[in-house]
């Protein structure tokens, strides 16, 4: 069976790929666009620019009411109250630097902010940071053997002085669902702010997060098929009001003088400067692209996939699953063969895969490995992308034994 | 300028090389050629950093000429190593500011490791050499 993908054809870089003899499997880095984007960027630009919140003019109406319908599916695909919760960031990172500065406010020497062990660096080093600027304790919350948060050590670590809780949904390196719902009650019972690093969990199935019930919610166009430049922060209505401005300029304000101003509240306050209309616009058109597609046959495709990379990753000897992954990626060593040689043989042969430390330097650290190889899938990955990946990493093997 | 004996070694090599495979190989090869580094050079004070596997070096000058040992923990970036060697064997200081490396990876057929997307860091390493030879 060689699994094809029923959506490979949506995507015009395959061709591209193709040509070139490039197989991507890195998805979890950024993924590959539907022609459906590419139109819609193509069509907003083509159709005449004008920017949004500023003018009577009817091309500045057309960009708003698009940027505005963009914002409303971003609610919609999050099953948001309303798209009043939906902010339009840079990407996921920028959406977690603006909490840790937009809640400083809210923390004193002495408090405490709960991360995992496992975070991207864009959910740590924010918060780190913050913890040095105020005098705070940033706790660590450890890992179980299979590579989750130990809920046994959260509970006794997530305590009355913690003020914010910081965590990823989906491991970009583990490729493991996180127990959210036990840590947001814990959360939630000691009066903390959550905020969850969907960038790598929004792509794999749909998630509500009325449901989830997390203070904030980041993601970045880029990993869901949508254009980059582009990311969300969602928030509840009442951790969104506890946000304090961070970015000043454009249309964030509401009156401004010489010696004194007053800005907007969420989302447009959070949103300075012009921001990026016509990504912002073709992610709307990524999640209509989404939203059209069996979503269980989707996960369907991507569950066969993944086993098979799983079933053909376990057949090379000495090989080391960083983890027993849940979906979409494999992280992995092979016993003496350095990660960075593997990679480089890999690249020689036209095979897309990560190399290095996946921005978690301190997880790799604490595996102790010094690097590993991540394969990772997108809706449009095939078993012919797989074949071709493990033919390559037995010749790359090969050469280096 | 003419080039230290063990680089038309390697230009030779290399420049016959007709594809990855072939080169990959040779590389293994080269990267035995390194001057093998005691546990105790192989520390922090040795790191060059900027490349994303683990990369040591050190250098020492007789008679004004520089000697250049090198290591890493991975086999093709020995290589690398090794071939970059060969090309700065008994350089003055002088002449290690003069080197252009690009002009000597692309001799060798090797110019995609010099590519910003690489983290191999030699770039990083012969910027280190001219480092230690201005220090004197």
């Amino acid at each position: 069976m060689s699994l094809p993908s029923p959506w490979r054809a949506d995507f015009p870089a395959f061709a591209a790929f193709g040509r070139d003899c490039q197989t991507y499997l890195d998805s979890a880095a950024t993924a590959q666009k539907p022609q459906a984007v590419l139109d819609a960027l193509l069509d907003y630009y083509a159709g005449g620019a004008a920017n949004v919140h500023r003018a009577q003019h009817a091309p500045g109406e057309r960009a708003t009411l698009a940027f505005e319908g963009a914002r409303a599916k971003v609610a919609a695909w999050l099953n948001a109250d309303s798209a009043e919760q939906i902010v339009f960031t840079r990407s996921a990172t920028e959406s977690i630097n603006l909490l840790a500065y937009g809640l400083e406010h809210l923390f004193a020497a002495g408090d405490q902010i709960a991360v995992s062990a496992l975070e991207h660096h864009a959910n740590l080093l924010p918060w780190q940071q913050l913890a040095q600027r105020r005098g705070l304790e940033l706790v660590v919350l450890p890992l179980d053997a299979a590579g989750d948060i130990d809920l046994e050590q959260a509970e006794r670590l997530i305590g009355p002085r913690t003020r914010l809780l910081a965590v990823s949904q989906l491991s970009n390196v583990l490729g493991r669902w996180q127990p959210l719902e036990a840590l947001l009650a814990l959360a939630r019972a000691r009066g903390a702010l959550s905020v969850v690093d969907g960038a790598q969990g929004v792509v794999h199935g749909r998630h509500d997060l009325q449901a989830l019930a997390c203070d904030f919610y980041v993601f970045s166009a880029h990993k869901l098929y949508g254009p980059d430049g582009i990311g969300v922060l969602y928030g509840r209505p009442p951790a969104l009001e506890r946000l304090r401005h961070w970015q000043f300029g454009g249309e964030m304000v509401q009156q401004a003088d010489y010696h004194s101003a007053r800005f907007r509240p969420a989302p447009l306050g959070f949103e300075a400067g012009t921001p990026a209309i016509g990504p912002a616009i073709a992610l709307g058109a990524a999640l209509d692209y989404l939203d059209g597609l069996d979503g269980e046959a989707v996960a369907a495709h991507e569950a066969a996939l993944h086993a098979r990379l799983l079933a053909g990753l376990r057949a090379f000897d000495g090989l080391q699953l960083l983890a027993e992954p849940h979906t979409a990626l494999a992280s992995f060593v092979v016993e003496g063969v350095h990660n960075a040689d593997l990679a480089q043989l890999l690249g020689e042969q036209g095979i897309a895969v990560r190399a290095g430390q996946h921005c978690a330097m301190p997880l790799l650290r604490r595996l102790g490995r010094p690097g590993a190889l991540r394969v990772s899938l997108g809706l449009y990955s095939e078993g012919d992308d797989l074949e071709r990946f493990f033919a390559a990493l037995h010749h790359a093997l090969a050469l280096l034994r | 300028m003419s080039l230290p004996a063990a680089a038309c070694e390697a230009l030779e090599a290399f420049a016959q090389c007709p594809g990855w495979e072939q080169r990959a190989r040779l590389l293994l090869q080269w990267s035995e050629r390194l001057e093998p580094l005691g546990d105790e050079e192989r520390c922090e004070a040795h790191r060059v950093h900027g490349c994303e596997s683990q990369v040591w070096l050190l250098g020492e000058r007789q008679d004004g000429r520089w000697h250049f040992r090198a290591g890493s923990d991975a086999r093709l970036l020995r290589g690398l190593l090794a071939v970059l060697l060969a090309r700065v064997e008994g350089l003055t200081a002088e002449e290690l500011q003069a080197v252009d490396l690009s002009d000597w990876f692309a001799r060798l057929g090797l110019s995609r490791q010099l590519s910003p997307s690489r983290s191999n860091g030699l770039n990083a390493v012969l910027q280190r050499m001219r480092e230690l030879a201005a220090q004197g």
